[in-house]
């Protein structure tokens, strides 16, 4: 069975378990809400996301399409406006695990999501900046990156813009105002790298990956944690449940 | 009388957004002005500074257009629908598009100075930039020394755009908006505005309004011009009116690719009709009817009325009545 295992598959199950334990999760639509819904139904039913558009205790009859989707707020348990979402309920340090997407990380965990080659001023590639992600970096108790490529383009050695600085980074100002210990756990179709010592390091690889070819995708001399231990590959269960049970239409599962 | 609000979209625009202005434009993937937005494109108006939090296919269409000079924003793709192709354009210098400014802040960032503009404030303290790129790249983001802690904090300006323009579900004749479902930061944006204009999906009696006043999200005062426009925040979605047009936000991150044809669009779909009802019949019934929902709705709450009791003449000579 786990020959058919896609990467979307692989990682949106590796995200549940690492979500296990937690409770409030600011999450957009996608592998994330999905990552949560199956935490619920496996390792973790106390679970709820937020969502950046302020709905909070969605209870959708289908898969959102986005996070603004009107959908999520008919049956919710309520709504947020943005001072709420973004003044009370991040900077307010109610969020256990913030999930954050971008185009580069580092080994500290520092996000860039703005651009890509040339100047700030005239880049090669603009992305789509912050968005909430450096208010999400800045409070969130933990923040768990999921990518889907990891190669030395992707886990670099030196950002090309600094989006959402890692605690590290955080000068005299930063100290006194974040919180947040950043990223905890980055997901990679090739493993997890977890937070230690203030740096991600290998902390699992996924079946039929050698720890070799994870230093050799990654942009930065990578340290392997001593209690390195193979992923459990999807077992049948959750494959189930997200096939069949969440995401029947392969909404997200493409 | 109470003094009327509303006016056709045509005039409201033609009234109050001039060449060279600020206006915030805002909804936050839902209540999306964006028959507003259009309806700048079709009087042409220029050198605007474009203030909106998360951008969509409307800034595409606004570059496109040539109105907008400065773009003040937050998150600039197309919602979670792919790429705005025209908008990096602009800022990437290709496919002969007109370069733009970007003043750019994180989402907290842009609330805070709507927060700020709101409430007329110096400045707004945000917890979240220091040892990012952001600050070295936007001037405006600084820090000054917390007087109680006596450590350093960022501070964001004040935002108080020429113009503020929101859409909503209803308002009514003199202009108290009510909205539901996604709120995002229209209400901060409207009392921010030295002008505010509101589209609405349908203008209705005063009774429904005062039947639940809660639900106001702006009141009268703050509001200059009420225009009336159904499906005015089409593709993007109105609580209990229609869904988003998912499948419009992916087509149109795919058809941007191609240099010139957001400008063709716009000539097309926004210069080429008069107005939002020809816009709305160009993009066609069956197109609209796919996104209509049906009815969900909430159970009325109680707001109490108070109750008639027969005066009583001995409760006023017994001396426990309260003065």
């Amino acid at each position: 069975m786990s020959q058919d295992v896609t990467t979307t598959e692989l990682l949106t199950v590796l995200a549940a378990r690492e979500l296990a334990g937690r409770r409030i999760v600011f999450a957009g639509h996608g592998l994330p809400t999905l990552a949560v819904s199956l935490a619920q139904l496996t390792c973790t039913p106390d679970i709820e996301i937020v969502y950046e558009s302020g709905v909070t205790g969605a209870h959708p009859t289908d898969l959102p399409t986005s996070i603004s989707d009107s959908m999520l707020v008919t049956g919710a348990e309520g709504v947020l406006t943005m001072p709420q979402v973004f003044g009370y309920m991040i900077q307010g340090q109610r969020i256990d695990v913030g999930f954050l997407g971008a185009a580069q990380i580092d080994r500290h965990g520092s996000l860039n999501s703005t651009m890509i080659g040339g100047s700030y001023q005239r880049p090669q590639h603009r992305l789509p900046g912050s968005g909430g992600a450096i208010e999400v970096m800045a409070h969130a108790r933990e923040v768990f990156v999921v990518m889907r490529r990891h190669t030395p383009e992707t886990l670099v050695e030196e950002l090309d813009f600094v989006t959402s600085p890692a605690p590290d980074r955080r000068g005299p100002a930063g100290r006194g105002e974040a919180t947040g210990r950043g990223v905890t756990r980055l997901i990679t179709p090739l493993g997890i790298l977890s937070k230690l010592d203030g740096e991600l390091t290998l902390s699992s690889v996924n079946r039929g990956v050698e720890v070799d070819s994870v230093r050799a995708a990654t942009g930065w001399p990578l340290a392997v944690s001593a209690g390195m231990e193979d992923t459990e590959p999807p077992t049948a269960e959750e494959l189930h449940l997200l096939r069949e049970v969440l995401d029947p239409r392969r909404i997200y599962l493409r | 009388m109470a003094q009327s609000r509303v006016m056709p979209l045509r005039e409201a625009i033609a009234a109050y957004v001039h060449p060279g202005m600020t206006v915030a434009l805002e909804g936050f993937g839902h209540l999306v002005p964006m028959a507003a937005a259009q309806e700048i494109i079709r009087q042409q108006i220029t050198k605007l500074t474009i203030c909106r939090m998360s951008c969509d296919m409307m800034i595409d269409q606004m570059i496109a257009a040539g109105c907008v000079r400065t773009l003040i924003s937050s998150f600039i793709a197309n919602s979670s629908g792919g790429s705005l192709h025209e908008l990096r354009r602009a800022l990437e210098g290709r496919g002969g598009v007109a370069a733009i400014t970007l003043e750019e802040y994180s989402h907290g960032g842009m609330v805070a100075r709507y927060v700020a503009g709101a409430a007329k404030l110096p400045f707004y303290p945000i917890r979240s930039y220091d040892g990012g790129d952001l600050a070295t790249v936007n001037d405006s983001i600084r820090q000054v020394t917390d007087p109680y802690s006596g450590t350093p904090v960022s501070v964001v300006p004040p935002l108080n755009p020429d113009v503020s323009i929101i859409h909503a579900q209803r308002a009514d004749g003199r202009g108290n908006v009510q909205a539901w479902g996604i709120l995002g930061v229209q209400q901060e944006t409207a009392f921010a505005g030295r002008r505010v204009l509101v589209t609405v999906e349908e203008i209705v009696g005063d009774d429904v309004i005062r039947g639940d006043p809660n639900r106001t999200i702006v009141p009268s005062q703050v509001v200059d011009a009420v225009a009336v426009c159904p499906f005015g925040a089409y593709p993007a979605s109105v609580q209990g009116y229609y869904e988003r047009d998912d499948a419009f936000f992916r087509e149109w991150s795919e058809m941007g690719r191609a240099e010139g044809a957001v400008g063709r669009w716009v000539d097309e779909y926004v210069r080429g009709t008069a107005d939002h009802a020809q816009y709305l019949a160009r993009i066609g019934a069956e197109r609209l009817d796919r996104v209509r929902v049906d009815e969900a709705l909430s159970r009325p709450v109680n707001y109490g009325r108070r109750r008639r009791r027969p005066a009583t003449a001995g409760a006023a000579q017994d001396g426990t009545a309260p003065r």
